[in-house]
């Protein structure tokens, strides 16, 4: 039976889904022209989960409903950060959304619902909640992607997610359900991700078990975005609304780092021999593709899409090192990440408006003398990206670069850094199309005039400088959660 | 303020900029004026060093130490030694020239540029006063963003080529050095210069970090044959940016050396001083051929840069072949000492060379020599100074050209004369491209109409090439107090790299 300390642990979860519920009521029995009210609601609502996550801050861990659910300090922080870009991602859609007359309920309770998938996942003590987790984040986000439901990319791009996304979720069910039988062959069989740490011990059945291993690393592969399970990224980035790609590569990648965590190092700890070398390969894959191909893209969103999976790879140097100090770096990897993504797509958002998506890199032609600060809000985000110091993206790369090397693996470390030359490239291209080039005839670059918009994004960008400047308590906070 | 000096100098024209933008496109004037105020500022804070700094003890002074990131125990640590107290005062000094040298010749988002310049100053104060190698790093690598910047705006035709190639190429040196970083890092758990410098290593380690190393600084300095991106970035970079990157950017790379290479891994350095030499004298006598045969007169002295810099290079390591191998001390010092010196010179002789180029660039837009003919004609003082810098630029005694050459040169006979008779080559290939230059330049009839047109230079540029001109030439005549102030600091480093670590 629940008890009231079990509700009391997953409060914030709970009051989402309430208030999620709540929303969908509202906006039923709203006036169209109240509707725009449901966006600072939204907001509002998250931002008192943050609250609840920051008060009620659990140390040590503790765990609900029969150790289905963890509440360590790892899941708060990821929880906080998904929200935080989360409402980030909510306060530089509205305009577009407005503009393109999809300011509707169904965004912002989709949105909450993702994210409540989120907090699930980055929760999960055991097999089911992951996913659950997966689910709940997934299937909304294949909605999201749909929310324009009546024009051709995002409907292809939806669907296109939905099928692979399935796929991989198979992929990761079938791995589980190995793992599952696994645990059994010697024992009580558990879907406990802490019972399932010293299944080594007593299963019969290493090779079962590693079976069931590969599967759940391609699911998580998949939800990452790295390659070579990273076909859907492209299509997802450039088809879905803006607002949408940005929350896919912000809070997603938080989620998934949370996914990949608890499977990996709470689930399969023992077996991380095995998982080192797969997540290695699939770091040098992601890299080599990622940085490859998103040389050659003309289109911003693509070529974000292919930066992401190359990110991803960089967060799996971090994972593949599979200690402590590696999860700090990964997990500072993910935030880092996240707050970079959400600042590129910001300046997008910022820049659209109806009949123009801003989505080719052309169309930031001559950006600086259009809109000085917007061209040096996105050229942040792109060093920040490239990993230039002093910028915040430059100490994420050294963290996951040093994390590798003290796991013995030079090797990688120096994979890393030889793509992050290769990657500059494309990162540069950006800032030459928007400094050094003169602006098309008859551009009408400008920033919207939203001041929540400007103010928001101005704050978010500039967070990349100053955590770039002084990112040592960030980097405490991460390591404290893994007991460093 | 003398506890932070050092922060002073580094945050003061950084944090210049943000009222210099702010300024704005509306008033390019008060940006100006604020940019100039703040570099006479600047330079006015970095003279305290001079009063501050105490020559006679030698030593990392003016020390501040704040832990920066707890958790890595990485410090915001900051020091100078009479090395960087030589080459902030230079950087400084540098720093007011450009920013009066881009005033009205800058027209597009003038702000833009000053802040840029502002920006990049403060940060290679910074790069010269760091102790804590992260914080080294950072600094050495942020440096690009402006100057990436400062070449692709107000760069020349092919800019955006010539900045990016300069960019992805500083970079691709650097990276490496990170990695070697961060190995160090999990040998010592610390950044600390001077921790790391007392760190055993084995050979094998220490070679592999050295040519880490290597690359790195040798694509700054920049050493055969990673100089390509030098021609292409100088002869597209503004004026201002051409004369940063020539007297102040150079010097990170010879810096680097005595910061890094040397103290952190001696004996490999010892090892493979023989692939620096070779190189050095590789660009002291091809790099000199290839500087004759330009017709581009950026092109020319960045070629000439080359050259130049391959002096500082020999010096350092030729140090390395007297302290190890025959235990001559003194000479070894003579050979650093002169490499310091050619370093502060070609920052002086470089920059003035640029500003000329740049002012002939103002009035007949070609940077192309046989545009040229008869300058002297019609700006006869301008020619005074032009020719000036060319004698000090082929190391006529009484510039500062000669002087630090003469000490590696003589430094390098006792080495090695062969070494010394290849190095000295240099005093007749610079003479004979840059004579040659100004032959074709400035003497004989004026060669065509636009020629004739040009005006005599104005008063801003009187300023800036008299500021240069006095630099050179005190340099030139008195060199002793540049010496002193970094005497005790040169004997100190050469006593280190006497030091075996294996």
């Amino acid at each position: 039976m629940p008890t009231f300390i079990d509700i009391l642990i997953m409060a914030p979860e709970f009051y989402l889904v309430a208030a999620a519920c709540l929303l969908l009521l509202l906006d039923a029995f709203m006036k169209p022209e109240q509707r725009p009210m449901l966006h600072w609601i939204s907001i509002v609502v998250l931002l008192v989960a943050v609250y609840m996550l920051i008060a009620g801050q659990q140390e040590p861990a503790v765990t609900a409903f029969g150790d289905m659910f963890v509440r360590d300090r790892v899941a708060d922080i990821l929880k906080i950060f998904a929200l935080l870009t989360t409402v980030l991602v909510m306060v530089y859609a509205r305009p577009y959304l407005i503009d393109r007359k999809l300011l509707i309920g169904e965004f912002y309770t989709l949105m909450i619902f993702a994210v409540i998938g989120i907090m699930l996942l980055v929760s999960a003590g055991n097999l089911v909640t992951v996913y659950l987790g997966l689910e709940l984040l997934s299937l909304s986000s294949y909605a999201l992607v749909a929310l324009n439901r009546d024009a051709r990319l995002p409907s292809e791009a939806a669907i296109k997610y939905f099928v692979l996304g399935a796929l991989a979720s198979g992929m990761l069910l079938y791995g589980m359900s190995m793992v599952y039988g696994a645990s059994g062959m010697g024992g009580t069989p558990s879907l406990d991700l802490a019972q399932l740490h010293n299944v080594m011990a007593y299963t019969t059945a290493p090779k079962l078990l590693l079976f069931g291993l590969i599967f759940m690393i391609v699911g998580i592969g998949f939800k990452l975005g790295a390659a070579p399970f990273h076909m859907w990224i492209p299509d997802v980035y450039q088809g879905a609304p803006t607002p949408v790609t940005t929350f896919i590569a912000s809070g997603s990648k938080l989620a998934a780092f949370g996914m990949a965590y608890r499977l990996l190092s709470s689930g399969m700890g023992d077996l991380s021999q095995h998982w080192q070398l797969m997540l290695a390969v699939l770091a040098v894959v992601s890299l080599a593709i990622g940085n490859l191909v998103a040389i050659v893209q003309t289109n911003l969103k693509r070529m974000l899409a292919y930066s992401t999976i190359s990110h991803m790879g960089y967060l799996l140097l971090g994972l593949a090192a599979a200690g402590p100090e590696g999860y700090a770096a990964a997990m500072f990897y993910a935030i880092c990440y996240a707050l970079m993504g959400v600042a590129a797509f910001g300046v997008m958002l910022a820049l659209t408006r109806a009949g123009f998506e801003c989505e080719e890199i052309a169309d930031l032609k001559g950006l600086n003398q259009k809109s000085p600060w917007m061209a040096f809000l996105m050229l942040l985000a792109m060093f920040s990206l490239a990993g230039v110091p002093p910028l915040f993206g430059f100490w994420a790369k050294v963290l996951v670069l040093e994390a590798a090397i003290h796991a013995n693996m030079l090797w990688l470390a120096i994979v890393g850094i030889v793509f992050a030359i290769i990657g500059l490239y494309y990162y540069l291209h950006v800032i030459k199309v928007m400094y050094f080039d003169k602006p098309a005839e008859g551009s009408e670059l400008k920033a919207k005039p939203d001041a929540s918009l400007r103010v928001v994004l101005s704050l978010n960008a500039l967070s990349l400088l100053v955590l770039g400047l002084y990112w040592g308590p960030l980097l405490g906070w991460c390591r404290s959660a893994f007991g460093l | 303020m003398f506890n932070h000096l050092l922060s002073l100098l580094i945050w003061l024209p950084v944090a210049g900029a943000i009222p210099v933008l702010l300024a704005g496109s509306t008033r390019p004037n008060l940006a100006r004026w604020l940019s100039l105020l703040v570099a006479v500022l600047t330079f006015a804070v970095s003279l305290f060093l001079l009063v501050q700094y105490n020559p006679d003890t030698g030593g990392m002074q003016l020390t501040e130490s704040y832990l920066w990131i707890a958790s890595w125990g990485v410090h915001y640590g900051l020091a100078v030694d009479g090395i960087s107290v030589a080459l902030i005062l230079m950087t400084t000094f540098v720093g007011i020239l450009v920013i009066a040298g881009a005033w009205e010749v800058i027209q597009d988002k003038p702000h833009q540029y000053m802040a840029a310049m502002l920006i990049l100053e403060g940060l290679l104060i910074g790069v010269f006063c760091a102790t804590d190698a992260l914080l080294f790093y950072a600094l050495f690598e942020a440096i690009l963003i402006p100057m990436f910047i400062l070449i692709g705006i107000w760069g020349g035709p092919r800019r955006v080529y010539a900045t990016l190639k300069f960019f992805i190429y500083t970079f691709f040196g650097s990276v490496f050095m990170l990695i070697a970083l961060l190995y160090l890092y999990e040998k010592a758990h610390t950044f600390d210069l001077a921790t790391l410098a007392a760190l055993p290593l084995t050979m094998k380690e220490q070679s592999w970090i050295f040519f880490a190393f290597l690359i790195a600084f040798a694509i700054k300095v920049p050493m055969v044959p990673v100089h390509t991106w030098l021609p292409d970035a100088h002869v597209e970079a503004p004026t201002g940016g051409s004369v940063v990157l020539a007297a102040v950017m150079l010097k990170i790379g010879g810096y680097g050396f005595l910061r890094f290479s040397l103290p952190i891994v001696p004996d490999a350095s010892e090892h493979f001083a023989w692939v620096v030499i070779a190189l050095s004298l590789i660009a002291v006598v091809y790099i000199g051929y290839v500087a004759l045969v330009q017709e581009d007169m950026k092109k020319l002295v960045a070629y000439s840069s080359v050259a130049h810099m391959g002096f500082v290079t020999l010096g350092i390591f030729i140090a390395f072949m007297l302290v190890r191998e025959s235990g001559n001390i003194d000479m070894a010092q003579l050979g650093m000492q002169g490499a310091m010196v050619q370093m502060i010179s070609h920052g002086f002789v470089s920059g003035a060379m640029f500003t000329c180029i740049g002012v002939l660039y103002d009035r007949m837009h070609t940077r192309s020599i046989k545009d040229y003919g008869g300058v002297i004609n019609v700006m006869p003082w301008f020619g005074f100074f032009y020719v000036l810098f060319a004698m000090a630029n082929c190391g006529l005694p009484g510039t500062s050209g000669f002087v630090g050459e003469f000490m590696v040169i003589l430094a390098s006979f006792a080495a090695n004369p062969w070494i010394a008779l290849f190095a000295a080559f240099t005093l007749i290939i610079g003479a004979a491209y840059t004579l040659w230059l100004v032959k074709r330049v400035l003497w004989g009839d004026i060669t065509n109409s636009h020629v004739a047109e040009m005006k005599e230079i104005n008063g801003r540029e009187t300023f800036v090439l008299v500021a240069f001109a006095a630099a050179v030439l005190a340099l030139g005549i008195w060199p002793q107090p540049l010496v002193h102030l970094m005497d005790s600091s040169v004997s100190q480093l050469v006593h280190q790299i006497a030091i075996h670590k294996i």
